[in-house]
């Protein structure tokens, strides 16, 4: 495909590995943020390939990884009820709540549908008057527009039998609350191009500068990642600590505004917990009071419901970093793609499950 | 999930506010994509698509830019076995 393949070109490739390798003097830890790059690097062998100087850690972008027990099981009592069409991205069904998935509720006749956008779920609210249509609000910046459009959508239409399960995170508070910890390994970030082509770069800026760090805006396929790992080295060798933009084919400085502007409108800045870390203060999107009517959590009454982890599962240290998937006394034998402790071995963007399937360990 | 995909727009439908629709070709197969983000696309852009929304119009002028900057390097005398090799 255009713009795919041959940002793939092995030549390329290996002129930036090699120009990695001469470019780098001491050693280095860099983070990937999101698990679409984690992928990509785990999946074409690009951290096996790199000078040994050179570790990469895998961050916290990946929103299935980071949604909290509590939600999974808020989820799933909505989900149980007679009425309801429960609507989600694919990847959350298989995520362990305290007790069972939502695919289990599938399984015993709860009317849990996988779409593909939740403009989908909408379609649905309007096709059955007579149920109650949510949908699973999950992801980071670059999925906040599409469910902005669908609550809005819903709100002008006075379509009254949608509602959204909110679980929207945010990228800049995780990294700060990364570079804040004691036990913080990471000298550079390469940020997530999806999340900057919404945002734009400005809230990068005062955490290069307060943190020290270089932050460079990197895209998805194997060329983009090497570029962006070199332009981070360069900087963390000449001593410089910028926000640098790699992935200029889509993420413009200012981002897209038309995006951003429905994101306010629908949606203010809460705090979120995050699975394994905790909370972390402002860190995530809730609806406006406009929209509240909108909000499943309210409409079904399931605010009080929590969860605990699994205390066998460790994604809250890798989530962070401070261990690989590798590390677990779990992985790839309690803990599997087909019967998960974790949500990080679950979705495609995890970092258990890319080490699962990519990997022989 | 932060996956987006590059598409080409094939045809534009609709003017109502928030309906602005394009038929999008990824690689063969065709998908209708909200373009309501992007007012700048037009029939032959390509668009980086994620959940059923265009999030950017693909800048073809810097398309190049990850083979370009291995060319300045290469000029700058920073990859000197990468000029052997070719």
């Amino acid at each position: 495909m255009k713009y795919i393949d041959e940002y793939r070109d092995a030549e390329a490739a290996k002129r930036y590995f090699i120009a990695i390798t001469e470019l780098i003097t001491k050693p280095w830890t860099i983070m990937e943020i999101c698990g679409g790059q984690t992928h990509s690097i785990v999946k074409f062998g690009i951290d096996e390939m790199l000078p040994p100087e050179i570790t990469l850690v895998h961050g916290p972008g990946c929103p299935v990884c980071v949604t909290p027990v509590e939600l999974i099981n808020k989820a799933i009592e909505i989900a149980s009820k007679p009425d309801v069409i429960f609507c989600s991205f694919g990847d959350m069904l298989r995520v362990p709540g305290t007790d069972k998935d939502l695919l289990s509720i599938k399984a015993s006749g709860g009317d849990v549908r996988i779409v593909y956008s939740p403009m989908d779920a909408l379609s649905l609210a309007r096709k059955y008057p007579d149920k109650e249509v949510v949908f699973f609000a999950v992801g980071f910046e670059t999925t906040a527009p599409a469910n902005a459009m669908a609550v809005f959508q819903a709100k002008e239409q006075a379509i009254k039998n949608f509602s959204i399960l909110v679980s929207h995170v945010l990228v800049p508070p995780a990294m700060e609350a990364l570079l804040s910890s004691p036990h913080n390994l990471v000298q550079g970030f390469l940020a997530a191009g999806h999340v900057c082509t919404v945002m734009g770069l400005e809230e990068y800026f005062p955490i290069a500068k307060k943190y020290n760090v270089p932050i460079v805006v990197t895209g998805f396929e194997p060329l983009d990642i090497l570029q962006g790992i070199y332009m981070c080295i360069k900087q963390l060798e000449e001593g410089r600590t910028d926000v640098e933009n790699q992935y200029t084919r889509s993420v413009r400085q200012e981002g897209n505004r038309p995006a951003q502007e429905l994101i306010k409108k629908v949606f203010k800045v809460v705090n979120r917990k995050w699975r394994g870390v905790g909370e972390i203060s402002r860190s995530g999107l809730g609806l406006q009071d406009y929209f509240i009517e909108y909000d499943a959590e309210r409409k079904f009454n399931v605010s009080n419901i929590v969860g605990e982890e699994s205390p066998e599962c460790i994604a809250g240290l890798i989530l962070q970093g401070l261990k690989k998937p590798h590390e677990c006394s779990a992985f790839g034998t309690k803990c599997t793609p087909e019967k998960p402790l974790g949500a990080p071995m679950v979705s495609t963007e995890g970092a258990c499950a890319a080490y699962y399937r990519y990997r022989k360990i | 999930m932060c996956l987006a995909i590059p598409g080409k727009i094939m045809s534009i439908s609709g003017n109502e506010p928030f309906q602005k629709i394009g038929k999008v070709n990824f690689g063969g197969i065709i998908k209708e994509v909200n373009l309501v983000y992007v007012p700048e696309a037009k029939v032959d852009d390509y668009v980086i698509v994620h959940v059923g929304f265009a999030i950017s119009t693909l800048d073809e002028s810097e398309a190049n830019r990850v083979f370009e900057y291995l060319k300045e390097m290469d000029e700058l005398g920073e990859l000197d076995q990468g000029d052997a090799e070719n």
